[in-house]
């Protein structure tokens, strides 16, 4: 009895360390629907393949569509792979979830990422950035109809919002727009799309990118980007703690703002929605990588 | 560490945890009676109300609680048009109190149930015998004997209720699931010291509910 019991629980720890184990050797383990282009990948930086996370949920910025991956991070990851010497064939996409991004870098699960990520302070003490190549700020996105009457934060009185529950956009309205406007939180984007064009919010907001992208996918017209940005999030490469890629991930990102393949993106990525980003931050200036 | 008290010092935990209570009184509540009304079905001689019952139970207690706390968000607010206050938090606080609440009203009707099993049949047989109709054995004889017989079971059901309040973020109510996404969200640095406080704050609410069904499980057991 008592031996086998025993034995029982060595089972059951070898049971744990192979899965501990599993969750060490597979880049993104535990991603559904995650792609693997080339059977050489390992998720090791400096190896053959490349690992990038990207976002899978967002029209225009990081889309998963079957086993093809569109948008502008998704363009701007593969000039810097490109850049680095890796062909887009060597490139793993994985699903980057906001809330997994820092933990993703900190187990060098994948070598970059690529996912709307702002630089904001806390997370630099955790990951490193390079970057950043695009300024995006908050905006709304409305239909068409009500183009003229919302025109920017100040012209929200009494319209009601939807964000996506705990983003820093959803916050901001909690915290400075409380008091004429009512938010719903939900758990995607698509679904405040719903929303909107169901009437039961007058509004959606998020960055004003992350909006043009929706409304380029929505395709018909009937929704706008305001245009009127009023924060700055400078998205950036996100990289694990010291990895040594940051300044060759800087110049490929210079390259691209130089050669007009950044512009061309981004036009490609949004098209139809006649936006534009913010010219006077863009191209931003990239920031020194830390030694 | 310091710098961790700080940081959660600037949130209102208590006040995202205080949400949760809430919704789980005001469920459990409603649950409570529903499941009763529905145990009640399942057990009576009338057979299409014994079909509703086994209908309601077999279908909600099957349907993810996502999704129907979803569908209030997406169907039957917008859609259907029910509201229940023109401000929006308190629609969505009860709109979640009403998905949470026909959801959990399966569960409990089952913990119901199995109590009901724990009387004996002489006990029903007994009632027939001087003369009570249905309603009146299992309001007087059956009932009361389930309850305390169930009372394991039913803490089992408020537990997970307890846990599941925290679905009804999909729906739009801001609570302690909520609030660690938006900590999470800034505090990037801290994501493992957050989960864990969020973590040990259920542990905290939860064990307690646990000892006392337990306690009372064995209080209030019927000696036979």
């Amino acid at each position: 009895m008592r031996r086998s019991r025993l034995t029982m629980v060595a089972g059951a720890l070898a049971a744990g360390a192979l899965a501990l184990a599993g969750c060490q050797a597979e880049p993104g383990g535990g991603d559904g629907g995650e792609e693997t282009t080339g059977g050489d990948s390992t998720g090791d930086a400096g190896g053959e393949g490349l690992t990038i996370g990207i976002k899978f949920d967002q029209p225009g910025l990081g889309f998963q569509d079957g086993d093809t991956y569109t948008g502008f991070d998704v363009d701007v990851a593969t000039y810097v792979a490109e850049a680095l010497g890796h062909s887009a064939d060597d490139i793993t996409w994985v699903e980057a979830q906001s809330a997994n991004r820092e933990t993703m870098l900190e187990n060098e699960q994948v070598d970059m990422i690529f996912a709307t990520y702002s630089i904001t302070d806390t997370r630099d003490e955790v990951v490193d950035f390079a970057g950043p190549y695009f300024v995006a700020g908050q905006d709304l996105l409305i239909r068409s109809d009500d183009a003229g009457t919302i025109t920017g934060p100040e012209s929200l009185d009494g319209k009601n919002l939807c964000s996506v529950s705990g983003s820093t956009s959803a916050q901001r309205v909690k915290d400075e727009y409380a008091e004429g406007t009512q938010l719903v939180e939900v758990g995607g984007y698509s679904e405040c799309i719903l929303q909107l064009i169901q009437g039961t919010v007058d509004a959606v907001t998020t960055d004003d990118i992350i909006l043009a992208g929706l409304a380029a996918d929505e395709g018909s017209g009937a929704l706008q980007v305001v245009g009127s940005p009023f924060s700055e999030e400078n998205y950036g490469v996100g990289l694990p703690p010291g990895s040594p890629l940051c300044e060759d991930v800087n110049e490929a990102i210079q390259a691209m703002f130089d050669d007009g393949a950044w512009e061309a993106a981004i036009e490609a990525n949004t098209e139809g929605t006649g936006y534009t980003p913010n010219a006077d931050l863009n191209p931003p200036t990239l920031r020194d990588c830390e030694a | 560490m310091a710098d961790f008290l700080t940081v959660l010092s600037e949130y209102d935990i208590a006040g995202a945890y205080w949400v949760n209570l809430k919704l789980t009184f005001f469920a459990g509540l409603f649950a409570l009676v529903l499941g009763t009304i529905l145990a009640m079905f399942r057990i009576s001689p009338i057979p299409s109300l014994n079909l509703a019952g086994t209908a309601y139970v077999n279908i909600l207690r099957n349907t993810p609680l996502t999704i129907i706390i979803v569908f209030g968000l997406a169907v039957l607010w917008p859609v259907l048009r029910v509201e229940f206050s023109e401000v929006f938090t308190v629609n969505f606080f009860w709109l979640g109190v009403v998905g949470l609440t026909v959801y959990h009203a399966a569960f409990f009707c089952e913990a119901l149930r199995s109590g009901i099993n724990t009387v004996p049949v002489g006990q029903a047989e007994a009632a027939r015998a001087i003369g009570l109709p249905f309603l009146d054995s299992a309001r007087l004889v059956i009932f009361p004997q389930a309850f305390r017989g169930a009372i394991a079971p039913l803490g089992n059901v408020v537990i997970a209720l307890i846990k599941n309040t925290t679905v009804v973020a999909a729906g739009s109510v801001s609570e302690i699931a909520t609030l660690m996404r938006e900590m999470i969200e800034n505090e990037s640095n801290y994501v493992y010291p957050i989960f864990l406080t969020v973590a040990v704050g259920f542990v905290i609410i939860v064990v307690p509910v646990g000892m006392l069904a337990t306690y009372l499980s064995r209080r209030l057991a019927v000696s036979r």
